[in-house]
């Protein structure tokens, strides 16, 4: 009985793998492309990272059921299915970044780091040392995701804690404040040591500003700096519905990428960017009126991106197995809008952007799609009715390129064969 | 005893039925509509993680009309647990809103989607501002 019980479940599984790999585990990508699911329910899967050895690591929002909060993930058999998955922590949070023999992870106030072996496990789940600790973290744009340079720092977002700097949050008809104070210890990239303990804010540096809240980052290793991508602020039809319909707020403002170098501003809270008129407009909080522009000391983006779409991971794809035109190009993880409604949302998928040296070289597409479940062209009405929603990227030792969703806790894994 | 009950039950229908009309569930759903589903999205179901649904709430269907009443008229930005999910963005406040926009509009999301609770009158806002 037991035998024929596991003969079952085995024939369970061959079906549903196979399944899974025709229909590219629901995923839409371009001709040549495969995609497998790595792994499904592992809990909120925000952002991932995978060691030379192409062990993933994926970070979770909360503790899941197994009450794990960062997630060890390897495919012994190269299947393209984790078939050994462990975990520990109780903390939740979002960032997660594998240098050599060390693994960074973060809670919403805290950057971590753990120890790997040879073979990439955590020696010590217990005690990881405290690399930065105290960030802080409201209820707003609390995550923190982490990048790290070539000499060894380690760049964190510390979103603003706040949409657009009102003297009262979302509260119509209140004004901006003047200056922001908030800039003075969010709503920006801050740079630490990657190695020194215990570090906290005064160790730190506020490296650039005016960023409203990043949740996707990445260090580009061609032009040796840092990209990031901004989630643009909301409601500008809520507040002011005289300058603003809800059609225009469904478009504006744009989501946004930078390049970013030291001291740079981005321009939150007093501009947005128009991507129609493709310029930097002054915030109706701080005395816009949809026309006045503004941000004259502020950078503008490398690539803007339609609304409210929710960026929560860049990858520059650096690796050989997919088509040249990849090669340096950025991935985008569009984690899926709300603030589009009444009309449908956007996002839901991950996107693609050509580069050449260095710059962009040809306009966005979207590259993976699907991952809401929705079939056909339907658009998400309702964020909840999405079925996954693309958090993390990471790419692995082949090249492949995995994508996280903090929904169900799904990993897609996406190859390329000709 | 169950016919004072079914008494007492019709009674309490019929004074809702006078005090909370069509007309103002009409108009709850309008100021939904204008200042509620940006967050809380068409279906009541809310942004996982983000904006609480408001669709299958224990707390939107529950008693603790103070709260409520408390919550929509003057915004929340407390992080909320709520039926083993958490919650945290900030939730616009509405100091324009009368006690019967209160009641008109807690009427419309506790009836609304699968929600199967009481309506709210104006004097039931009232009393629930006095309480606390
Ligand atoms: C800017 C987004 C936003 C808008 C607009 C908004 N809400 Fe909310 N609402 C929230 C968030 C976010 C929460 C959860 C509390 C938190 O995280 O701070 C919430 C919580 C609630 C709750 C408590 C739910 C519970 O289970 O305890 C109620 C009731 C509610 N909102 C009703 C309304 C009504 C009615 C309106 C329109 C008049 C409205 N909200 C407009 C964001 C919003």
């Amino acid at each position: 009985m037991k035998n024929v019980k596991i003969f079952l479940v085995f024939v369970f599984a061959a079906i549903t793998l196979a399944s899974n790999a025709q229909n590219n585990a629901g995923l839409k990508l371009p001709a040549g492309f495969k995609a497998t699911l790595f792994a499904d329910t592992i809990g909120s899967a925000r952002h991932i990272a995978i060691t030379p050895n192409g062990v993933l690591f994926a970070k979770l929002m909360y503790p899941n059921k197994a009450g794990k909060s960062i997630i060890r993930l390897e495919d012994k058999n190269k299947d393209g299915v984790a078939d050994n998955i462990t975990g520990w922590g109780k903390y939740g949070g979002t960032g997660i970044f594998v240098k050599g023999k060390s693994l960074y992870a973060t809670s919403d106030n805290d950057i971590y780091l753990y120890q790997l072996n040879e073979k990439d496990e955590v020696i010590d789940t217990a005690k990881p040392k405290t690399i930065v600790k105290g960030l802080l973290a409201k209820n707003q744009h609390a995550s923190k995701s982490i990048t790290l340079d070539g000499q060894g720092n380690i760049y964190v977002n510390i979103g603003a804690y706040s949409n657009a700097c009102q003297e009262k949050d979302r509260m119509p008809g209140s004004k901006g404040m003047m200056p922001c104070p908030i800039l003075d210890s969010a709503g920006g990239i801050w740079k630490f040591d990657g190695i020194k303990e215990n570090q906290v804010y005064g160790d730190g540096k506020r490296y650039a500003t005016g960023l409203r809240n990043v949740v996707g980052l990445d260090w580009n290793k061609q032009t040796n700096s840092l990209f990031v991508m901004q989630h643009g602020r909301d409601q500008l039809n809520s507040f002011y519905p005289t300058l603003y319909t809800d059609a225009q707020n469904a478009e504006l403002p744009a989501e946004t990428m930078y390049e970013l170098h030291e001291g740079d501003n981005a321009g939150w809270p007093y501009v947005y960017f128009d991507p129609y008129q493709k310029k930097k407009m002054l915030s109706p909080e701080y005395g816009g009126d949809g026309k006045k522009e503004g941000g004259e000391n502020a950078i503008n983006p490398t690539v803007f991106f339609p609304a409210h779409m929710a960026p929560n991971a860049l990858l520059f794809y650096t690796g050989n197995q997919f088509p040249e035109k990849y090669k340096n190009g950025a991935f985008i993880a569009f984690h899926g809008s709300w603030n589009r409604a009444p009309l449908p949302q956007e996002g839901y998928f991950v996107a693609f952007v050509p580069f050449k040296d260095g710059k962009p070289n040809g306009e966005w597409e979207i590259f993976a799609n699907g991952f809401s479940g929705l079939t056909g062209d339907e658009k998400v009405k309702n964020p909840r009715n999405a079925k996954a929603r693309p958090c993390g990227l990471a790419q692995g030792p082949d090249g492949s390129l995995y994508v996280s969703d903090d929904n169900k806790g799904s990993i897609f894994k996406i190859s390329y064969s000709k | 005893m169950n016919y004072i009950k079914i008494l007492i039950g019709s009674f309490l229908i019929l004074g809702f039925a006078v005090n909370v009309t069509a007309q103002d569930l009409a108009k709850g759903k309008k100021i939904y509509e204008t200042r509620c589903l940006v967050c809380h999205q068409a279906d009541g179901g809310g942004v996982p993680n983000m904006n609480a649904p408001l669709d299958g709430s224990s707390n939107v269907v529950g008693n603790d009309l103070a709260r409520l009443v408390r919550i929509i008229k003057g915004g929340y930005s407390e992080k909320i647990a709520l039926d083993g999910m958490y919650y945290s963005n900030a939730m616009t406040a509405n100091p324009d809103f009368k006690d019967a926009d209160i009641a008109n509009v807690l009427s419309y999301i506790r009836t609304s989607w699968s929600n199967k609770a009481t309506v709210v009158t104006e004097a039931q806002v009232i009393a629930a501002k006095n309480k606390k």
